[in-house]
């Protein structure tokens, strides 16, 4: 239970709304689920609607709209490449295929080991830097920019090093 | 080198620590205008100085301050941090690098909407920036600069941050506000706007994070100082994100007004190669395509000079197309982003940017017929005026003006026996 570990993470949370709008912690407690396994569970979905009284669809529902949030687990790390127009003008899409391709996977793929998801993504801001990824953890998000295939398989070996030593 | 006025990190390394930036008259302007200014003196002095909103609609900032109706509160200020636009990185360089001129700006903002709380709205993927903006935000209140009798007066304020969770249609603000409250992003129907039921359907400001870094200079320096800076009706300096075919993409800090040539040959280095520019795309992903001629290489890039030569400036995100980019293939992968970030909610746009996707996705593998062209460009005219909001008429810009300046480039993936 969420509220067992994190009782004062979520009265933290909902200290920043008005009482009679607590809906608006609905994200962040979203954040908070997938903090422990990098997805939310449906039991997590039912407890975070009864926090707010809301209904299991109206929290559930938004884990679907929001790309951030899944429902569903994936490798440990999720590397999102951005392949938008002005990345792709900067040879973001080979930069995606030739990493899959080391990784021995497709885009949107796992790798064997369910250590590393690849996704293209939208726009992430970084367009001077192409190409760039983020890394989607459990816990966080970080961005790498200026890549190269060598720069990049290096970042997922201190992802996966990190992982193994924890 | 002329001074740098928002990335002033530029000539002030060191000014993300706070005693940096209190050393180079931080927060001086936020307790001028608490101990020294009526909202209403400051709302004046904003409108004078001409600053429009840089999230892209360019819409006066003083002038939409002034629509929050009187004598409802409380009231609520929204910063804008949920930067998505392909071709846009702007923003996110103020808040990485020289914070606390825009926390500076959403408490000037606050002030003038007496507002007592605000947000900061982050996109989920800023989740890194917005966990060190927040450490600067307990640091502000630790300082007295934040929280309640601000400077000995009666006035409070709290900041907040909010992280989004991906998706481009929460920087429009009426979805931003839906998204706050715990709902989906979806835009809303207007009127009512949000100054007058915004956030918790109370009248609020939403500004974007480039406007409300502009404030502290503005008041520290004067409306009429601020309006010696850019044209005339496009007052101020202006980042301009340069991205694309060019020798050194980045932000470039200039007056409003640079022509494109001087953004793109003298700070950005030219073209890779020497390759002449084909096309132009100065609002990131939303923009109606200019051609790369001499002419649009001269023109002043400003809100109203834009429209003239058929685009708009947006929140101006310089993408260069140099002469080896197939437009056809630039048209596929904006209506793929747009396809992908159309909310759902009205159905021009979802059906309409689905359609436009899969046609041109056609066209661009080879299987198309010279009917596929005039039917993107069809469905592109269905969009056109009946969204619900400025995202379903984004989507069909460059489509539109793609397929009218470069036909030749999508009829060259459609085979002679077809």
């Amino acid at each position: 239970m969420l509220a067992e570990k994190y009782q004062a993470e979520i009265d933290q949370i909902l200290k920043k709304f008005p009482p009679e709008e607590k809906r608006a912690a609905v994200l962040p407690l979203l954040y908070l689920a997938q903090r422990e396994g990098g997805h939310i569970t449906q039991t997590e979905v039912a407890e975070i609607a009864a926090l707010l009284d809301l209904d299991a669809t109206q929290v559930g529902g938004l884990i679907g709209f929001y790309t951030l949030l899944h429902d569903k687990p994936e490798g440990k790390i999720r590397v999102q490449i951005c392949t938008d127009l002005p990345c792709a003008l900067r040879g973001a899409e080979t930069f995606a295929e030739e990493l899959c391709e080391n990784l021995g996977i497709k885009l949107g793929e796992t790798t064997d080991d369910g250590f590393v998801t690849v996704e293209e993504v939208m726009c992430l801001a970084g367009c001077d830097r192409a190409p760039m990824f983020q890394v989607q953890e459990p816990t966080g998000i970080h961005y790498h920019e200026h890549q190269t295939l060598e720069t990049a398989l290096e970042i997922i070996e201190e992802y996966r090093k990190r992982e193994s030593d924890a | 080198m002329p001074e740098y006025i928002l990335l002033r990190h530029r000539d002030i390394p060191g000014i993300d620590d706070l005693d940096t930036y209190l050393e180079n008259d931080g927060f001086k302007a936020f307790e001028k205008v608490v101990t020294d200014q009526s909202p209403q003196e400051l709302i004046d002095s904003v409108k004078h100085s001409g600053l429009r909103g840089r999230g892209g609609a360019g819409f006066p900032t003083g002038v939409k301050w002034s629509f929050l109706t009187p004598g409802v509160f409380p009231r609520y200020v929204v910063a804008n941090a949920d930067e998505s636009e392909p071709g846009t990185f702007k923003d996110r360089e103020i808040m990485e690098k020289n914070p606390y001129q825009f926390l500076e700006g959403v408490a000037i903002c606050s002030y003038a909407a007496q507002a007592n709380t605000a947000y900061v709205y982050f996109r989920g993927e800023f989740w890194d920036l917005a966990q060190e903006i927040e450490k600067k935000i307990d640091l502000l209140y630790e300082r007295k600069l934040l929280g309640a009798g601000l400077f000995g007066t009666d006035y409070s304020l709290d900041i907040y941050l909010h992280v989004g969770a991906g998706a481009y249609i929460c920087g429009e603000e009426t979805a931003l506000l839906e998204s706050l409250e715990g709902k989906l992003g979806q835009p809303r129907l207007r009127p009512p706007f949000p100054a007058a039921e915004g956030l918790f359907a109370k009248p609020t400001v939403v500004n974007n994070v480039e406007t409300l870094a502009n404030l502290p200079p503005i008041v520290n320096r004067g409306a009429d100082w601020y309006r010696s800076i850019g044209t005339e009706k496009s007052t101020g300096p202006k980042i301009f994100c340069l991205s694309g075919n060019v020798e050194r993409p980045g932000n470039y800090e200039l007056p409003m007004g640079t022509t494109f040539r001087e953004l793109i040959y003298e700070h950005g280095g030219g073209i890779p190669e020497g390759r002449k520019i084909k096309a132009i795309m100065p609002a990131g992903a939303s923009s109606a395509m200019i051609l790369g001629t001499e002419e649009v290489l001269d023109t002043p890039m400003d809100y109203e000079s834009l429209p003239e030569i058929g685009s708009q400036l947006g929140s101006a995100s310089i993408i260069v197309l140099d002469e080896t980019v197939d437009i056809s293939w630039v048209t596929y992968k904006t209506s793929r982003f747009f396809k992908h970030e159309s909310c759902g909610k009205c159905t021009p746009c979802r059906e309409g940017t689905y359609w436009m996707y899969n046609v041109l996705k056609r066209v661009q593998g080879g299987g198309g017929d010279r009917h596929d062209v005039e039917l993107a460009d069809l469905v592109a005219h269905g969009i056109e005026g009946k969204a619900l909001c400025a995202l379903g008429e984004f989507a069909i810009m460059p489509v539109m003006s793609g397929i009218r300046l470069f036909r030749d480039d999508f009829e060259a993936h459609i085979g002679d026996e077809r």
